[in-house]
């Protein structure tokens, strides 16, 4: 026992780069943003219990086949149409240190770049194998896995001829509510990457490497299935010796 | 140089996009058999300790059009003012309430939709008591990083009144914009995105 045993406990978070790192509320060359953009600063408020704070899910809400898009939709004996592929890395935060308990969420379009969605009216067909949903819990040292599908690119109502790359949707929780993230995961060595005015709201190349996930081929599969490397930083908080409040000392 | 701090750089931010349904409610979405019931469908049960509300609300975009295709996430402590979080060390949250919740805007109408509890009150880190609020998170096409407000009770006046956020928000001339209507069974929020009446948004 130590002379002071009292709970080290995760204070407030680092503050977002908002300003060149994450994507600006307006990007007039992504279309949707210019009716939906706040105009305003977003203003400052002190992290209370309300931020550092946030659900947690065990591990025992998740069925058997959650994180595996090849069979959480398809018909008994069947598998979805495309490259099958591995999707995994480690959720660490801005300290480096992994982050467990993280409820990962992902969607995608299938391989032919069609979604399960009302909305989607693209010409490619529906696979009646594949729903392009899956969610996991990161584990004690961070790490999820998913197995699905490489989703197609897809043409989208902005410019005359815009293309979405390959991409995978996440979204994310953390430990506290202002780590809430959704991002979108690429795949290296995709030409649509760079021509992409989604991709390209973000400012930053740096940024947008961070997104691009990368071939693994030691996690692959022999004879069964490539694997992608997507490693995901969350917010990082600062330590603090709990008193009666968020910030301590 | 050996002293050059070393943060990583946080994963950035991208838009939702049309499709978040697909992930995040596929059952509301009509995709059946994967999940065997939407996240953050039920906050409350027969138990839950606290005066029952219905939150209803409607995200508008800068000409006014209800957005139909956000997904709108709540989180809010329990009735006492404690969060159910394994990082809440004040005490412990009421078992039988999830503090958070997810609620899809309807692909017609744009309603979102929240059965809920009246919150508690919280501190600031500097002791200062907040005004009963629910704090919500919005994802949507066209929304670059996803989205920070907070909701007030519009008959919570003399809470209200001593909220710092609130009071300082109120002194600029937009703290009407986080005060909820009442309506029927509880109470109705229109988050404005842009324009005239733009929500209040925070950097948390």
């Amino acid at each position: 026992m130590t002379d002071d045993d009292t709970p080290r406990v995760q204070g407030s978070f680092y503050p977002r780069r908002r300003d060149d790192w994450h994507p600006p509320a307006l990007a007039p060359q992504y279309r949707s943003s210019t009716l939906r953009a706040p105009r305003r600063a977003l203003i400052s408020i002190p992290q209370s219990w309300g931020e550092i704070t946030g659900p947690v899910f065990g591990q025992n809400m998740l069925g058997e086949l959650d994180n595996d898009l090849l069979r959480n939709f398809a018909r008994p004996g069947e598998s979805p149409i495309g490259e099958r592929i591995i999707v995994h890395g480690r959720v660490l935060d801005q300290n480096a240190r992994p982050v467990p308990g993280v409820l990962v969420e992902i969607w995608q379009a299938n391989a032919g770049g069609r979604y399960r969605h009302r909305k989607d009216g693209y010409t490619a067909p529906l696979d009646p194998n594949f729903a392009g949903l899956g969610r996991t819990i990161t584990d004690a040292e961070g790490r999820y896995e998913f197995r699905t599908i490489r989703p197609g690119p897809y043409p989208w109502p902005n410019g005359p001829n815009d293309w979405r790359p390959s991409h995978i949707h996440f979204s994310l929780f953390g430990s506290g509510f202002a780590q809430r993230l959704v991002t979108q995961m690429y795949f290296e060595g995709d030409p649509l990457i760079e021509r992409c005015p989604i991709v390209n709201t973000i400012p930053d190349p740096a940024a947008v490497d961070m997104l691009v996930a990368r071939l693994d081929m030691n996690a692959s599969l022999p004879m069964d299935a490539l694997a992608w490397r997507f490693d995901i930083v969350l917010r990082g908080r600062r330590s603090t010796w709990f008193e009666n409040r968020p910030e301590g000392n | 140089m050996a002293n050059e701090p070393d943060y990583l750089d946080e994963t950035p931010s991208q838009t939702a996009g049309p499709y978040i349904h697909i992930g995040t409610v596929p059952n509301f979405l009509g995709i059946e058999g994967v999940y065997a019931e939407d996240l953050g469908a039920r906050m409350i049960d027969d138990q839950t300790r606290g005066e029952r509300i219905t939150i209803t609300g409607r995200v508008l975009d800068g000409v006014g059009a209800p957005l139909r295709d956000a997904i709108v996430e709540i989180w809010q402590p329990d009735a006492a003012g404690l969060f159910p979080s394994p990082e809440e060390r004040r005490g412990t949250a009421d078992p039988h309430f999830a503090g958070w919740g997810r609620s899809a805007c309807d692909l017609d109408t744009g309603l979102f939709r929240f059965e809920t509890i009246r919150p508690g009150r919280v501190p600031l880190p500097d002791g200062r008591l907040q005004a009963p609020h629910v704090n919500f998170w919005i994802a949507a096409r066209g929304v670059n990083v996803a989205l920070h407000t907070r909701m007030y009770f519009p008959d919570e006046e003399a809470a209200n009144a001593e909220d710092p956020i609130l009071a300082r928000l109120m002194a600029e001339g937009r703290g009407d914009t986080l005060v909820a209507k009442k309506a029927e069974g509880g109470f109705h929020f229109e988050i404005r995105l842009q324009g005239h009446g733009e929500t209040v948004f925070f950097d948390l």
